[in-house]
């Protein structure tokens, strides 16, 4: 077992027995990465850091229910994702899209605009500036496809642990992040074309 | 392959999930097609800015928040 993961099982363990310290310890490892998925799961500062609470709270309160099978971070974020997706749904009732909402159709899977972009186009912008661009666009995304891309190419899970997370099939999480990514592509467009 | 062939194929292509052979094929159609060649070359892109982006740094004050409300928590013990 890497060092890593060996040193989260014991914390986990001394959680576990009450030992505080430890939990706050995994909290701390894991508080950044947590912040970053809901943030850009919901793309709401303040849901997000309900989320982020949520997931820490609940997590600690159901402690004896994580198995061991998969590691620690894995069992958190699949909390921090179910509280996302209660967020989003909360906001059903307004403008946000359903998270399943006729996402299988391929109308608008082919680029519209076909643009060369600059060699590294992202060092055009100040880091702060960039950062807000790159969210900026993934917020646009629908949320079913945001959900995917996040877990994906953000917090680099696998096509079949993303499936696990959302509790789709490998081909819809394989259809919802090509496109995704294109249309991802396409809003950085007029930020990255060349010239 | 056909240009919407490669479209489809185009996540697996880049995450190098593809079958050898239809590398081989949709290799042989970009050489040909400039249009698919911008469309898989701003893609990768895409992809990589996003992963070699750092995050949004936690807000000092969200992260007091957290610790609070642990502390509330933690104080009643498991």
């Amino acid at each position: 077992m890497p060092v890593h993961a060996e040193n989260e099982a014991t914390l986990v363990a001394e959680a576990r027995e009450g030992k505080a310290e430890a939990f706050t310890q995994l909290v701390n490892r894991y508080e950044r990465n947590i912040y970053r998925l809901a943030l850009n799961l919901t793309g709401n500062r303040e849901d997000a850091e309900d989320v982020l609470q949520e997931a820490f709270l609940k997590a600690y309160s159901h402690l004896d229910q994580f198995q061991g099978n998969s590691r620690f971070y894995t069992w958190l974020v699949r909390i921090a994702v179910n509280e996302g997706l209660m967020k989003l749904r909360k906001r059903r009732s307004d403008k946000s899209a359903s998270l399943d909402e006729m996402v299988e159709t391929e109308d608008d899977a082919v680029p519209r605009e076909v643009v060369a972009w600059e060699d590294t186009p992202e060092q055009r912008y100040a880091k702060t500036e960039l950062q807000s661009i790159l969210s900026e666009a993934v917020e646009s995304l629908e949320p079913a496809f945001r959900m995917v891309f996040v877990l994906r190419d953000i917090e680099d899970f696998s096509t079949q642990e993303t499936a696990e997370l959302l509790n789709l099939s490998i081909p819809a999480v394989k259809s919802r992040l090509l496109r995704a990514r294109l249309k991802l592509r396409q809003r950085l467009n007029k930020y990255f074309t060349r010239g | 392959m056909l240009c919407t062939e490669v479209m489809r194929q185009l996540s697996e292509y880049l995450d190098g999930e593809l079958d050898a052979a239809l590398v081989q094929e949709l290799e042989q159609h970009l050489s040909d097609c400039q249009d698919c060649r911008i469309v898989v070359d701003t893609t990768r892109k895409t992809i990589e800015i996003y992963c070699n982006t750092e995050p949004a740094p936690l807000p000092p004050e969200v992260r007091t928040r957290l610790h609070k409300a642990l502390a509330r928590r933690l104080a009643k013990g498991r």
